[in-house]
Parts: C-alpha cells; structure tokens; sequence
C-alpha cells in the first residue's frame, strides 16, 4: 500500500536529459500508466522508484517518505519486466518460492507456502507449479514472474512493458487478468508502455510522456476526449485523430476550402488553426458538407475506415461495415461540430483544453 | 501483371512438414495476404515463389509457367524484407536505381525511372541521403522503391511494416494500397498481423501448422470463419468461445454458454441446421464477436442478467466484460454504456452473428440464422 511522489525530479545520461523536472502523484491503489514513445524516460522513472537509479534532482516520495537514502530492497517495490528472468532450471514453484527465502526475510515454510499457493491460485497457474520454467509458454512464464512479485506482497508493483513479448491475443486476456489483479490486491501498480491500447484498458490514470517531459495525466477518458496538446492527441487513438488546416475568422473556422465552417469555441488571435477530429467523428452521408474522393477502404471486419482525399488533404472516417465503399467513388462527408479540438499550429496547444 | 498458382505444394525441413499440400491461385493483380501465427509456413510460401526456397513436391505457375527450373533472379518477381537490406554506403537515389545497373539502359531513362517511383513514394527529398540518415519508415520506402523500379510481374513483401511502430504502420498501409492499385502489381503479402491482412488484402490465405485454412474476402474470414482457427485468430479483441450446451425450451431453443450455462434464447430453426450440417454431430462450440453480444440496461425478451465485472475502455468505443460461471463474456458497446464495475446489465447474443463449430474438428457448421446482415 502505497502512494508515489515524484517532486521536479531530473535525470540525465550525459549529455541527454532522459527525465525534464518530471512530477508525478500517485495515489494509493491506483493502476497508474506511464504511456510515451521508445525515449520518452517512463522506464527511467520506473527505474528510479525501484531504486535502480537515482535522480540527479528533485525528490522521490513512496509511502510519504523521501526514498533517496533507501536502497533498491529496502523500497518493498516488485518489478516486472518485458522479458521473464526467471531461473530455467527451478520448478514454477521454486521459482515462486526464491524471492522468499532471502535471508533477510526469516519466513517459516508454512507462511512461504501459504503465500505461494495464494499467489498461484491468483494467477491460474496451480497446474504448473511443478514444471520447469524452459517447459511454460510465453504467457505462463509471465505469469509466473508476476507471481513472483506478488508473493512478496511490495507496497507497489512496478512494471515495464510486460505484454509486449506475446501474441496479440494473449496480450489481450493478460490485460483483463492484470487488471482484475489489480482491482482485486488493491495494489498499486505502475505501468510502462508505448501502446496506447494497453494504457486506455487498464490504465485508472494515464501519463503521457514525451522527450522525458509530463505533456498530460488524466483518465482514458480524458487523455482521450481532451488531449491537451497535438502529441497526445495523435498518440493516443487509433487510427491518429485527424489533424487538418483551418482558417478563422469572425469566430469561424473554416475547412476545405470554405466547404465545412465551425464556430469556435474559444476565442483566439490566430488566423490558422489544426483542427482534430477523430474518424468516428467524420460523418459519411449524402448530406454532408464536403465532397470527397475515397482514396483507400480499410475492412476492420466490426467496421470499415475509410480514407477520404479533398484536394491534398487525407482524413480517415470509421463507417459501418455494411456501408458500400469502393476506392475512387465520390461521397460526401462532414465533421461532428461538437466534437472537433482546435489546436495552436506553431505551440500544439489544444485551444479549447 | 502476373497469376500465380500453387498447386499441391509440399515443403519438409529435415523432418519438419512445414507445408502441407498447399493450393493456391493469386490472380492477376490482386492483393492477396498470407496470414498466420510464427511457423505456420507462410514465409516458406513466399520464398518459394520467389525462388529463394525449393519446394519438395508440387507446382508453382507464374502465367502458366512452371518456374522451378528458374533462378530467383530469372522469375521477374521483386521481394521486399521486414527488415530494410539496403546498400549502406549508396544513397537512397543509387539503391533504388541498383537494379537496373545491369538493364543497360541510358542514363536518362534510368533517371526518369527513379524519380517516378519515388514521387510516387513521396521521397523526392530523400534521394541525396544515406539509409543511416534515414527514419525507418523512410528506409522501408526506398526499399519498396527499389523493388518497384523495375516494374515487376509481382511484388512479394515479409512482414514489410514489422519494424516500423504503430503509427508509421497505420500510414504505410494506406500508401502501399494505393501503390499497390497503381502499380498494377501482383502482391502477396506475409504478415502475422490479422489487422494489417484484414485491412489490406482482397484475399487473405490463412495457414497454420503448414496448412491452408481459409481463403476469402476480409468479409468472408471475419464472418464467415471455415473453423475454431480462423475465428479466434482475426477480429480483436478476440472471439467469444465456450462450449455450447442446447436444450429445447418451448417452441424455441436455449444455448448454454459455458459451463454454468447461462441460457441464451435461440431460434428452433437451429436445431434443424445442426442437424443438416456434417460437422454437427459431437459436442459443439459457440463463437460470438463482442459486437453480436448486445448489452441492456434494464432487459427485456431474450436478455439474461448479468454483471459488469470489468470495463476497458477504448476511447471509440468500450469492451465490457461479463462472467458466467467461469466463462467470460466480452461486448464491445458504446463509450460510457456502462458506469462502472458491479453494476448490472442484461446480456444477448445476436443469432445471426453466432458460430457454430464442432468441438473436435473445430470446423464451422456454417450455421446460419435470421436475416442478420452477414
């Protein structure tokens, strides 16, 4: 049980600042995301609440206490990582048993089996525990390096992109289970990705992190419905929201030539906007205001996405699957006023945010 | 502009049968995708088309043509890898112009070619620069552009986007779509990823184990899966599975999903297809995509209650995950449908959207009801 503070805290690697006065809060049992591009600094930050490395400013809070004397064991904090370092030789069970039979822990064998048992029962994996672990699949063997956190019972959970060495479907049942665990240990848990599906389904806050900078926290919902500037707004969504030129004036903002007009929200100096609009947020039908070419159909199967060309500009719109498209066809096609974001071109900044 | 045909191909790696009697027509210009898990065969396939592989038994036909006796390089087929191969030490301009050293033609016209395609590629700014100088999506252009200089019959491409990350594939898919139209190019296409075939392909050829499972239209794979194979590995997130347990009630049927048997109401027509269908006998499994699952707020005929037991959501839309017994149940419903873990729904599974599948076999009964779109 624990909450984790990060106050303006910077870590270089030389020359590169892989964290920028980074600060963080997280609360007690929450399922929090660190979710950025490969450089972005969120395993740095996870690195340093494990206490595999320390900051070079600012301070890191785990439980209300500053942790920068306290070494790497001494933070009760488990880590899982991408790839399973597990012992190949060891039995699932040996395997779950090691971390407890430190000797600094003094556990007799009935708590140790007690907690094993526990642990192997929460993670589906009783079947195996007398297997070697070279004998598991991909996922088995994760989930035993999960299990091996869990039996020590850590204040928080720290882990880097443990999903992404297994098939997509695999991928796709660890999440729930990972996130039922959660919810049912009541732990807090860190979480290292750049997938942006990974984030929005498990995440109960998201970071989005970019060049070891804080760009926005907030719930999936949010990171998604408000993106507060245009990386997070491309990063997160799939496909990447539309980004599209606009010109304003007298309130308006105008698109495709003069085809679309939306009234602006906010107001604002600049004569050029970007305006976001994600694809389920472009309408297709005949009474829409625009006219475009369908330059490419992508069959999703549960639905289509569409790619519409006006001039030189593409923009993607998701449409039924029963929808007939063919590539080259006229449609036409307009923008949900209510749902378009209004960006700073030159900052990125979302002006409606 | 080619057609090629597979005709009982057989491949063994020392003892390995790593393709099995392997039929196969890619038509003239048509995009087909050989889709599968890591050692299905489908890159074995390629290679063999390509001539980078010999195969132990069977045909292949380019245009009719038996190509065995023909070196990879004879076959005018171009290969395009996951991973970029280019020239390190040439710029982006003088790799893609490297296969026409040997065509003798003039200096202009080889210049006028490669600027062809990489207008086409949108990499005009590019040509002066060295792969190290490169991003990856980049790289991979000028390695498509080095295939696509010499007009080849046919275009094969492994895993061409493995490298790139999420966004950059999203991209190229579109780009190599329209090229592909353009180019008028045969593709067969490798990947692993059943959301890169579903989007792309006009056929996608699924393999497993070395064996050909289906073949057909992203349509016809997605709801018209031939068997339990299919099903599960394209659509995401993945297909509903569990036994399925039927019983007569009234004048219609119930089907027990999972093992605590949640009933579901079901058409009687059903019983009558099983019956029809040479998959029928034996235990059977039910297969439904979270979008045939239809949740309820407050119920109503043919809705069993249930319970939110988890919410993920997606940013367009939520997938909702209900329990029975030990079975789950995923839905994908609207953003916001449901409030929050705990709370209560009512579960249907839309007929017309369910599958039917011998549990042994794992072969569809091609069961199908009501007038559902599919």
């Amino acid at each position: 049980m624990a909450q984790i503070k990060f106050q303006s805290v910077t870590k270089k690697f030389g020359s590169n600042t892989a964290l920028d006065a980074l600060s963080l809060d997280v609360a007690d049992g929450e399922f929090f995301v660190l979710l950025g591009p490969t450089g972005a600094g969120k395993t740095t930050a996870l690195r340093l609440i494990a206490g595999l490395d320390t900051p070079d400013s600012g301070t890191i809070e785990i439980a209300g206490e500053d942790v920068h004397d306290r070494t790497a064991a001494e933070r009760d904090v488990a880590l899982v990582f991408q790839y399973y370092s597990l012992y190949p030789r060891y039995t699932v069970r040996q395997n779950l048993e090691f971390p407890l039979r430190s000797r600094t822990r003094n556990f007799t064998q009935a708590e140790i089996d007690q907690r094993v048992d526990q642990a192997s029962k929460t993670l589906r994996i009783t079947h195996l525990m007398d297997r070697k672990t070279d004998r598991l699949s991909g996922g088995e063997m994760q989930r035993v390096s999960i299990g091996r956190a869990i039996v020590r019972e850590p204040r928080a959970f720290l882990m880097d992109e443990p999903l992404s060495n297994l098939d997509a479907k695999l991928r796709e049942a660890l999440r729930s289970e990972l996130k039922e665990l959660q919810i049912r240990l009541k732990a807090t848990f860190v979480f290292v990705t750049h997938d942006q599906v990974e984030a929005m389904s498990m995440g109960d806050k998201v970071a989005v992190l970019n060049k070891g900078k804080l760009v926005q926290v907030g719930t999936p919902w949010e990171i998604y419905n408000r993106p507060r500037d245009l990386f997070v707004a491309s990063f997160v969504g799939s496909p990447s929201m539309n980004l599209l030129p606009g010109t304003v004036s007298g309130g308006e903002c105008s698109l495709f030539g003069g085809a679309q007009k939306l009234k602006m929200p906010v107001k604002s100096g600049a004569s050029h906007v970007t305006v976001g609009i994600r694809s389920e947020d472009v309408e297709v039908g005949p009474d829409g205001p625009v006219e475009a070419v369908i330059h490419d159909v992508e069959n999703h199967g549960v639905e289509k996405i569409v790619t519409l060309r006006v001039n030189d500009v593409l923009l993607k719109a998701t449409v039924s699957s029963k929808m007939q498209t063919s590539v080259d066809a006229n449609v036409r096609f307009g923008l949900d006023p209510d749902k378009a974001h209004f960006f700073d071109p030159a900052s990125g900044v979302n002006l409606s945010a | 502009m080619a057609e090629i045909i597979l005709k009982d191909i057989e491949k063994f790696f020392g003892s390995a049968y790593v393709i099995r009697k392997l039929n196969l027509t890619i038509r003239h210009r048509e995009f087909v995708v050989l889709l599968g898990p890591s050692g299905c065969g489908k890159t074995t396939t390629l290679r063999a088309i390509a001539g980078l592989e010999e195969i132990d038994r069977g045909d292949i036909l380019i245009d009719g043509k038996p190509v065995q006796g023909l070196e990879a390089g004879d076959r005018d087929i171009a290969f395009v890898f996951q991973l970029f191969a280019l020239y390190p030490h040439l710029t982006a301009y003088e790799n893609i112009a490297f296969p026409l050293r040997a065509t003798r033609e003039s200096k202009d016209n080889i210049d006028k070619k490669v600027r062809a395609v990489a207008r086409s590629l949108q990499i005009e700014h590019l040509l002066d620069k060295r792969p190290s100088s490169l991003a990856g999506g980049d790289m991979q252009r000028v390695a498509i552009g080095r295939a696509l200089v010499r007009r080849p019959k046919a275009m094969l491409m492994d895993e061409p986007m493995g490298a790139l990350d999420a966004k950059l594939r999203e991209e190229m898919r579109t780009e190599l779509k329209r090229l592909h139209l353009e180019n008028e190019a045969t593709t067969v296409y490798v990947t692993h990823d059943q959301v890169e075939a579903m989007s792309m392909a006009d056929r996608i050829a699924i393999m497993n184990d070395g064996i050909l499972q289906q073949v057909g239209t992203p349509d016809e794979v997605y709801h018209h899966p031939a068997n339990l194979f299919v099903a599960q590995f394209v659509g995401s997130p993945v297909i509903n599975i569990a036994p399925a347990a039927i019983k007569t009630k009234g004048v219609a049927l119930e089907v027990g999903f999972g093992d605590d048997a949640a009933g579901f109401d079901f058409p009687q027509e059903l019983a009558a297809q099983i019956k029809a269908s040479p998959a029928g006998s034996g235990d059977l499994t039910l297969g439904i995509r979270p979008e045939g699952v239809l949740l309820s707020h407050s119920g109503g005929e043919g809705f069993v209650p249930s319970k939110v037991h988890l919410i993920e959501p997606l940013g367009a839309y939520d997938i909702v995950d209900l329990r029975f017994g030990n079975t789950l149940l995923r839905a994908r419903t609207k953003s916001g449908f449901a409030g929050k873990a705990g709370e209560n729904v009512w579960a249907r599974l839309d007929p017309s959207q369910t599958h039917f599948f011998n549990s042994k076999s794992g072969d569809s009964l091609h069961v199908r009801l009501g007038n559902g779109a599919n």
